[in-house]
């Protein structure tokens, strides 16, 4: 039905207004000393972007980011399609890494600062670690709960492992699989952000940290709005592609 | 499950053993990295002599703080948010996108508001948990059989009376999955933050400790937080479980 189609934007409309009002408000109450308007937030970050000194670290964040979200699936998809495929290991592994998932993962940042140096590769290590594990986790379960029959009729084709997991494993864990990519692609940007914001001289997060001693409102504005409006929004898409992939 | 166990611990011996082999041999260079034995001994030590006790205090105050806020705004949002079809088809794009924004983000700004102290710390620990909590409290109140509800009714129960005395019973392992999730969530939103920008606490100490290359204290301190964060984690994902067994879902 169109009506019912229409539903979920009318929704999401709402919800965006709700929260610009709510931003307003707090704006007018909180005042110019700590916070700004909606408005003004947009004209900064319009102002910034034409500025020489915000693209060089936007460029590092999204490089940052771009690596180590490749790294997050490759290693990800590689280790839940190898645990998935030897039962013991699945069962031994999977508590451990959803134990590890649990842990607050930026007390381990310091360890990867002094491996790596500061620099753009400790930040990748950083997103990377976020992204692995959920990544390997929805592929663990994904592989699991395929029907049997599916892998039985591979078996009885004899394929090899490698044409196993192309034509039957991949395909049919794919919905699963993806949610697990939508939930490693936040958290691969979340790690890379939150790698930024310590010891880091360059991208996004530091330009965060920075704006706090110079205490820049209008920078911490307007790259926060930035880096929440693109999270929100990549999301939203994948969202989408995630639900139209379940409903097959 | 003991070839599993057997497995698991094999698996944990055989890495602390390479690190030790790695660090031992120098491929890992003091400076990275002291050898695991190394670590244990200043871990104990540190125990001992009781050292930054006043900052773990802190940390785990704030924590218990967060999670405590967390569950408990969640589980009431929850349980009132229920009743509203509308509004929670609102904010159902909120509670789908809210865990890819980084909350992490807001924390300077939340500084700038608050000033540098517990309340950007705290705020950013309830922050993180108490949608998961929302959002599990809804799917728990969703699954409530209607007989039950029907029964409330029929015993002519109050709203109030038949959340405290059918729903909400009912949601139990809900409402542990719940805690579950806030209690990780104030853990990495406390400590993330005292690492950030802070004056004390373990995540605060940590950093401290890394500019001054004083791996003695640092890692330890981390190996506490993992212990403790892995500790709280299994246990209340044991009672978890058990709640589940006697309900026999699993």
């Amino acid at each position: 039905m169109a009506n019912d189609e229409r539903k979920p934007l009318r929704n999401t409309l709402i919800l965006i207004a709700g929260l610009l009002l709510f931003w307003e408000i707090a704006y007018l109450i909180v005042g110019e000393v700590a916070l700004r308007s909606p408005l003004e937030t947009v004209t900064f970050l319009g102002k910034l972007m034409r500025t020489d000194i915000f693209w060089p670290h936007l460029a590092e964040s999204m490089r940052a980011f771009a690596v180590a979200l490749v790294i997050a699936i490759v290693l990800g998809l590689l280790i839940g399609f190898s645990l998935a495929l030897h039962r013991l290991s699945g069962d031994a592994m999977e508590p451990m890494l959803v134990a590890l998932y649990s842990v607050p993962k930026i007390t381990l940042y310091p360890i990867l600062l002094l491996v790596f140096g500061l620099g753009i590769s400790a930040k990748i290590a950083f997103g990377a670690i976020h992204g692995i594990i959920p990544v390997a986790l929805f592929t663990l379960t994904a592989v699991r709960s395929i029907k049997p029959i599916l892998v039985k009729t591979g078996r009885v084709l004899k394929l090899s492992p490698v044409a196993m997991v192309r034509s039957v494993l991949f395909p049919a864990a794919v919905p699963e699989i993806f949610t697990g990519l939508r939930v490693g692609f936040s958290l691969t940007l979340i790690g890379t952000v939150l790698g930024e914001m310590f010891a880091s001289q360059h991208g996004l997060g530091y330009l965060l940290m920075n704006a706090i001693s110079l205490y820049n409102v209008d920078v911490i504005m307007s790259v926060t709005f930035l880096l929440v409006v693109f999270a929100a929004g990549v999301n939203t898409m994948l969202l989408a592609i995630d639900r139209r992939l379940h409903r097959r | 499950m003991r070839a599993v166990r057997i497995y698991q611990v094999a698996v944990i011996v055989g890495f602390v053993l390479l690190l030790e082999v790695l660090c031992l041999a120098g491929v890992i260079d003091k400076i990275t990295m002291p050898a695991p034995h190394i670590i244990l001994r200043d871990f104990v030590l540190m125990i001992v002599h009781r050292r930054y006790f006043s900052d773990i205090a802190i940390t785990m105050t704030n924590v218990l703080i967060a999670f405590a806020a967390a569950f408990t705004v969640g589980v009431l949002t929850g349980t009132i948010l229920h009743g509203y079809r509308t509004a929670r088809d609102v904010l159902d794009p909120l509670f789908a996108t809210y865990y890819a924004i980084p909350v992490f983000a807001f924390y300077p700004l939340f500084i700038v508001i608050f000033g540098l102290g517990d309340g950007p710390q705290l705020l950013i620990g309830f922050l993180l948990g108490v949608v998961a909590v929302i959002v599990t409290i809804l799917n728990g109140l969703d699954r409530v059989p209607t007989v039950l509800k029907k029964t409330a009714r029929i015993n002519r129960l109050t709203a109030l009376q038949t959340t405290m005395q059918v729903t909400l019973p009912f949601c139990a392992p809900y409402l542990l999955t719940a805690a579950k999730l806030a209690l990780a969530y104030a853990f990495i939103g406390v400590i993330g933050s005292e690492f950030i920008l802070a004056r004390s606490g373990m995540g605060y100490e940590i950093g401290f400790a890394y500019t001054n290359f004083d791996n003695a204290t640092m890692y330890p301190l981390i190996l506490l937080i993992l212990l403790m964060s892995i500790f709280a984690n299994g246990l209340l994902s044991r009672w978890e479980k058990l709640l589940l067994a006697r309900r026999g879902q699993h």
